[in-house]
């Protein structure tokens, strides 16, 4: 896996699953034996993350959806930090 | 006034498919007498249970037993729990995962395969020396592989194999695991039954967990290597099952309905049956779910105990068997009146070592002891 830039295309690391759980009402992640409730931000992040999309297509889409300005950092320290949990990979 | 915390979903759904098995481990936690229970639910009925735990909210299956690949209906209930939405886990001994098999598994949608070695003394020189297990273990974690599952691995770990703690993490790494579970034997059915012949000493343990930290530090990051402590040394009970009724739901091969995969064991207790009710009455209503849910049933030292919601009092059905009484705090805890009992089990383990003595043989967990241990001595 090559380091993060904008350009890197995320996705859901091997082994992982995310999805909606209105019992829950939020974005959890699945995974062997595993499951972590992910809070509303991070929930709209990783769903994002679909493998074709590059972060700056998923920081400017977030800005749209709403309505805010500045969050490539934020996104970018998510992605990092889940790449380390092997939530998230990319080429 | 008295806090009633509200319940939640049962989020983990372990269905134990059968307690048919081709092996006869000394430390499974099937019940002593599962040679009795062999009217098994059809798979009808399993999809149905899927369907109202789904609709509850559960998210992570787990299909165990005995050896599930027996069921040859696995694929139909594997297929159903994915349309579902569920995340699905094999707990199985690899016995019976043919390419084949595990290619419809696969297609089926099947999230994990958890490959387990059975480890016994009939199996440990095999084991040991490479030969036959060893073969069937290196083929199933390729097929494993193969499929692109991760690669889990879980050993239960006792006085027998503890030993070999080295050589155990050495193969998962040569099998190219990612995750390997060295879970020592909690001692429950068979393991009970076993507990003297088991039960490692703490020369044993110390050793076994510096040989654990020396493997993390080598692997890093390209194996997790999980070592959960047996309770009986620590003196620390455990939040069994995450606290009765608060997340795990285990349907036994004939249907009923526990708070957790032993707890039929417990006397006085009657637990529902999913063939007769359905599983949001049984989570919510049932006598057997509420009664050691929360803090409510709890006697001394627990009740003025600081810690009684961390360990929630530990484990019932330990309770159960080293003190005769359910609702008594885990013996393991150091506050436990009955500690006593289980320092006496874990001297008896120093004993048998220093002395190279064994004085009962091993009960094989087989149909025919299975017999014998539920008729009652007159």
């Amino acid at each position: 896996m090559t380091a993060l830039t904008t350009a890197s295309q995320p996705r859901i690391g091997a082994g992982f699953r995310l999805q909606w759980e209105p019992v829950q009402n939020c974005h959890v992640l699945l995974y062997p034996e595993g499951m972590v409730k992910l809070n509303g931000s991070a929930g709209e992040i990783m769903k994002r993350c679909d493998g074709a999309r590059d972060v700056a297509a998923i920081v400017a889409d977030l800005e749209q959806a709403f309505a805010m300005q500045g969050l490539e950092g934020d996104v970018l320290a998510f992605v990092e930090m889940a790449a380390k949990q092997r939530w998230l990979a990319w080429e | 006034m008295k806090a009633t915390p509200a319940i939640g979903p049962p989020l983990w759904l372990l269905a134990e498919l059968t307690y048919r098995c081709p092996l006869h481990c000394v430390f499974c936690y099937n019940p002593v007498d599962f040679a009795q229970q062999q009217d098994e639910l059809d798979t009808e009925d399993w999809l149905r249970v899927l369907r109202q735990g789904r609709e509850m909210g559960a998210v992570q299956l787990g299909l165990s037993g005995g050896e599930p690949l027996v069921r040859d209906d696995l694929e139909v209930i594997v297929a159903e729990a994915h349309r579902l939405g569920y995340y699905t886990n094999l707990l199985t001994s690899g016995v019976g995962l043919t390419e084949a098999r595990a290619a419809a598994l696969k297609a089926a949608g099947l999230d994990h395969v958890q490959l387990s070695f059975q480890d016994s003394t009939r199996e440990m020189n095999d084991f040991l020396s490479h030969t036959k297990t060893f073969a069937l273990k290196n083929q199933v974690a390729k097929i494993i592989k193969g499929q692109g599952w991760p690669m889990v691995m879980n050993v239960v770990i006792h006085r027998l194999n503890i030993d070999h703690i080295d050589r155990i993490i050495g193969m998962a790494d040569e099998f190219g695991a990612e995750y390997i579970e060295l879970a020592n034997t909690q001692y429950y059915s068979w393991a009970y039954l076993n507990r003297d012949q088991l039960l490692p000493t703490r020369e044993q343990l110390k050793r076994a967990e510096q040989v654990t930290d020396a493997w993390r530090a080598k692997l890093g990051e390209r194996m997790r290597i999980f070592f959960v402590a047996p309770d009986y040394h620590e003196g620390v009970p455990k939040k069994c099952v995450n606290g009765w009724g608060s997340m795990f739901l285990t349907v036994a091969p004939d249907g009923t309905a526990l708070p957790c995969h032993t707890a039929k064991m417990l006397p006085g207790l009657r637990f529902p049956n999913v063939r007769d009710q359905g599983l949001r009455e049984i989570w919510f209503e049932s006598e057997g779910f509420n009664r050691y849910r929360g803090t409510g049933w709890m006697k001394e030292p627990c009740v003025s105990c600081e810690m009684k919601e961390v360990d929630l009092g530990g484990c019932r059905c330990q309770a159960y068997l080293i003190a005769n009484d359910p609702a008594a705090a885990d013996p393991v805890c150091v506050k436990s009146p009955h500690r006593a009992l289980v320092e006496g089990a874990v001297a008896r383990a120093e004993t048998a070592v220093a002395q190279k003595v064994t004085e009962h043989p091993l009960v094989f967990r087989d149909p025919a002891n299975s017999r014998r241990l539920a008729t009652p001595t007159p």
